[in-house]
C-alpha cells in the first residue's frame, strides 16, 4: 500500500498554499497563472505564503513567471525522469514534500494532466479532493457574499451562523454539477492539504508583477527519484499538427450546432465569416462535434471548454445544459434559432426567433458595415 | 488474464435536468443509462476478450436497483458482475468508493495478467477521480483518458489523450486504464446475449463479505470515512431578462446592431 501514514488530521500544523505548477515540454501552462492569481487571494486571506511546485527537467527558468503571477516561493525539482509527465514521478514528488512541508491548501489546474495526478495525491494523502472548482474562498464574510449574489438561496437558506461554526477557516470550493443546473461547495474540514483542481479558463489572471516577479524565492528541495519509482514508459508526445483553437482566450465566439445540419459546409461556412468579421473564433456544440462537423478543440460545454468571450453568439444551438454549463457566463450572448422555445433563449441577452441561413448573411454585412463605420471615426 | 471493468449507473443528464426545492437532484424523475466512458471501458474488455479469451468481471456500486445496468452488459457478453451494495457504503466521497470498489476488485482477487478498466468519469459527478485512486489504493499503475489500448502479452500501450494531441505510454500488467469514448463504439446486446443474461453468474458484496478486507474500515467508508462533505448545494440564479427581438428580416438585424453599438460591444 502507498497510502502515506502520517498524521494530518492536525490541521493547524499546516501552513501555506500551494500550486502544482504544469508545464509541458518545458512550457508553463496558462492555468498556471490563472490558479497562482486565485492562490494568490487564497495566501492573502489566510495571511500566509503562496508556493509554486514545479517538475521537470531544467525548467528553473520558469520561476519569474511564476513570481509574476503571485509566488512567494517556487519548489523546483529537476531530473531526467521528469522530463515526460508521469504520474509515479510527479505523485511521488507531490506527495513526499508536502509531507515534509505540510501546505494546508494545493491546487492543480483540470487539465487532462492534472486530473490525472491531484486523485492520486489525494488517495495516497489521504485527504479531500474537489474537481472542477469554477470558484475558491477561504474568507466567510467573502463566501457568504458569493453566495448572495449567486445562488437563489435565502439568508435561512443560506445559514451564515451555521456555515461560520463549522467551516470558518476552511477552503470552501464551489464546483457546478449537473451542467451547471446545480452547483454545490465542498469542504474538507478533518484532514489537510485540502486539494482542488480548478476548470481551466475560470480564474482571472493578475497583472504580471514585476517586483514579484524579481523577489520569488526558488528552492530545490533534496528529492529522491529513481528509475524503480516509475512504471510507465512514455514512448511518445504527439502534438496535434493542426492548429490549435483558442476558445479560452477569444474576446468573441460563434458557436454553431444542430441548426446547420440542413446545410453543414455553408453553416459553417457562415459560422467563421461571422467569427472573423468580429476578430473571433468558431465554436460548436456537442451535436456539432460528434456529428464529425468540427473537432473537439472546438466544443464549448460541459464536456468540451467553458469560455468567458465579451461576446457569445450561439446559431442553431438549442442550448442542451451541457452546452450552457460552457457559455452562460458569457458578457453578452446572442441566440439565433428557429424555435422560440429552445432554452438558450432563457440565458440569451439578444434573441432572434428564425433561419440562421437568412439571418446570419445579414449579421455579416451589418456588423462589417458597424465596424467600418466605428473605425472610420 | 481477466478485465476488471469499474461501471456506474448515473442518471441521464443529457435530458432534463429535475431539481427539488432544496437544492438537490430529483433522481427519481430522471431515466437511469450505464455511464457512457464506462460502457466505452466495457467494449475495451469485450474486444480484449474476442482476441485473447479472457473473462471480463464487471464491478458495480450502488442499490439493488443496479442490477439492471449489469444484466444489460452481461447481454453484450461480460462473463460475470459484482454489485457492491450496503448502506454502510451510503454517502461515500470519491474517496471512500474507490477505498471499497478497490476492495470489491481485490476480494474478487487480481492477478498479475489482469488489466482494471474504468471510464474516465461518470456524467452525474464529472469528477474522474474515481478511477485514479482506485489504481492507488490497489498499488496499480494507471494511464487516463485512453483513446486506444493495444495489448501485447504483459505488455500494454495506451493512446493518452492531451488536450492538444496524445501520449503513448507503456505500461505493465496488472494496470488500470480510464477510457474515453472516442476509444470506441460499444457493441449492441446480443439475442443470444440477452437469453443468456440472467444465467450468468451475479454476485452482490455487502460491507459483511467485505468487512475484513483491509481496505474497509469504518473511517474510510460510506459518509464518516469521506474526506470531503458537501457544505452547501444551491441553485444559480436565472439571468436577468433577455431581449426577444421582434421578427428574422434586415430591420432586426440593424435594431441588433444599434442596441450593441449603444452598448460598446460591437
Amino acid at each position: 500500500m502507498n497510502m502515506i501514514n502520517w498524521n494530518n488530521t492536525d490541521t493547524a500544523a499546516f501552513h501555506g498554499v500551494w500550486v502544482y505548477c504544469e508545464q509541458r515540454g518545458g512550457a508553463l501552462m496558462s492555468t498556471d497563472l490563472e490558479l497562482l492569481s486565485q492562490g494568490r487571494h487564497l495566501a492573502n486571506e489566510l495571511g500566509t505564503e503562496l508556493c509554486g511546485v514545479l517538475l521537470g527537467d531544467g525548467v528553473d527558468g520558469l520561476v519569474p513567471d511564476l513570481g509574476g503571477s503571485g509566488a512567494d516561493k517556487v519548489y523546483v525539482c529537476n531530473s531526467p525522469l521528469l522530463k515526460d509527465y508521469t504520474t509515479d514521478a510527479h505523485a511521488k514528488l507531490i506527495c513526499d514534500l508536502a509531507q515534509t512541508y505540510k501546505p494546508e491548501i494545493i491546487l492543480f489546474g483540470a487539465t487532462n494532466l492534472g486530473r490525472d495526478l491531484a486523485p492520486r495525491c489525494a488517495a495516497r494523502l489521504h485527504t479531500g479532493l474537489c474537481a472542477d472548482c469554477t470558484h475558491l474562498d477561504v474568507d466567510m464574510g467573502t463566501y457568504l457574499e458569493f453566495l448572495r449574489e449567486h445562488s437563489t438561496l435565502d439568508e435561512k437558506g443560506i445559514g451564515a451562523e451555521s456555515l461560520t461554526a463549522r467551516f470558518a477557516s476552511d477552503l470552501k470550493m464551489t464546483r457546478p454539477a449537473f451542467g451547471g443546473h446545480l452547483m454545490a461547495t465542498i469542504v474538507c474540514p478533518r484532514f489537510r492539504p485540502a486539494m482542488a483542481t480548478v476548470r481551466p479558463g475560470v480564474m482571472v489572471r493578475a497583472p504580471y508583477d514585476e517586483a514579484r516577479a524579481k523577489a520569488v524565492q526558488v528552492i530545490h528541495p533534496d528529492f529522491s527519484l529513481t528509475e524503480g519509482d516509475i512504471h510507465t514508459q512514455v514512448l511518445e508526445t504527439v502534438k496535434a499538427a493542426r492548429e490549435l483553437v483558442d476558445l479560452l482566450g477569444a474576446d468573441v465566439v460563434v458557436s454553431v450546432g444542430r441548426g446547420i445540419g440542413s446545410d453543414v459546409q455553408k453553416g459553417l461556412a457562415l459560422g467563421q465569416e461571422l467569427a472573423d468579421v468580429l476578430g473571433g473564433v468558431l465554436g460548436g456544440s456537442r451535436v456539432a462535434i460528434d456529428s464529425g462537423w468540427l473537432s473537439s478543440d472546438h466544443q464549448v460545454g460541459q464536456t468540451g471548454k467553458t469560455v468567458h468571450p465579451k461576446l457569445y453568439i450561439a446559431l442553431g444551438i438549442s442550448g442542451a445544459i451541457q452546452h450552457l454549463a460552457g457559455m452562460q457566463d458569457a458578457g453578452c450572448i446572442i441566440a439565433v434559432n428557429k424555435n422560440e422555445a429552445a432554452p438558450i433563449f432563457e440565458v440569451a441577452d439578444y434573441g432572434i426567433t428564425g433561419d440562421l441561413f437568412k439571418v446570419v448573411p445579414m449579421m455579416i454585412d451589418q456588423f462589417r458595415a458597424a465596424k467600418h463605420a466605428k473605425a472610420a471615426v | 488474464m481477466k478485465a476488471i471493468v469499474c461501471v456506474k449507473q448515473v442518471p441521464d443528464t443529457s435530458g432534463k435536468v429535475a431539481v427539488n426545492p432544496d437544492g438537490t437532484l430529483n433522481r427519481a424523475s430522471m431515466p437511469v443509462i450505464t455511464n457512457p466512458d464506462d460502457r466505452s471501458a466495457v467494449e475495451a474488455a469485450l474486444r480484449l476478450k474476442d482476441q485473447y479469451g479472457c473473462k471480463v468481471v464487471l464491478v458495480t456500486m450502488g442499490p439493488a436497483a443496479a442490477e439492471s445496468m449489469l444484466r444489460e452488459l452481461l447481454a453484450m457478453g461480460a462473463d460475470e458482475a459484482y454489485l457492491v451494495s450496503d448502506r454502510a457504503f451510503g454517502g461515500s466521497d470519491t474517496f471512500a468508493t474507490s477505498q471499497i470498489v478497490a476492495a470489491a476488485v481485490h476480494h474478487i482477487g487480481l492477478e498479475p495478467g489482469d488489466i482494471v478498466l474504468c471510464g474516465r468519469q461518470a456524467i452525474d459527478g464529472d469528477t474522474a477521480q474515481v478511477g485514479p485512486q482506485i489504481a492507488e489504493k490497489l498499488n496499480l499503475p494507471q494511464v487516463t483518458y485512453a483513446a486506444d489500448i493495444q495489448v501485447h502479452g504483459s505488455t500494454v500501450t495506451v493512446r493518452r489523450m492531451l488536450e492538444d494531441g496524445y501520449m503513448t505510454i507503456r505500461v505493465d500488467t496488472p494496470c488500470l486504464i480510464t477510457c474515453v469514448k472516442e476509444l470506441n463504439t460499444p457493441r449492441y446486446m446480443s439475442v443470444p446475449g440477452i437469453m443468456g443474461c440472467w444465467d450468468k453468474p451475479l454476485t452482490v458484496l455487502t460491507h459483511e463479505e467485505l468487512k475484513d478486507e483491509p481496505l474497509i474500515e469504518p473511517d474510510t467508508i460510506g459518509l464518516k470515512g469521506s474526506p470531503t462533505n458537501i457544505a452547501k448545494s444551491f441553485t444559480p440564479p436565472q439571468k436577468g431578462e433577455g431581449v426577444m427581438l421582434e421578427g428574422a428580416g434586415r430591420e432586426t438585424v440593424e435594431d441588433l446592431v444599434s442596441r450593441l453599438t449603444a452598448k460598446h460591444i460591437l
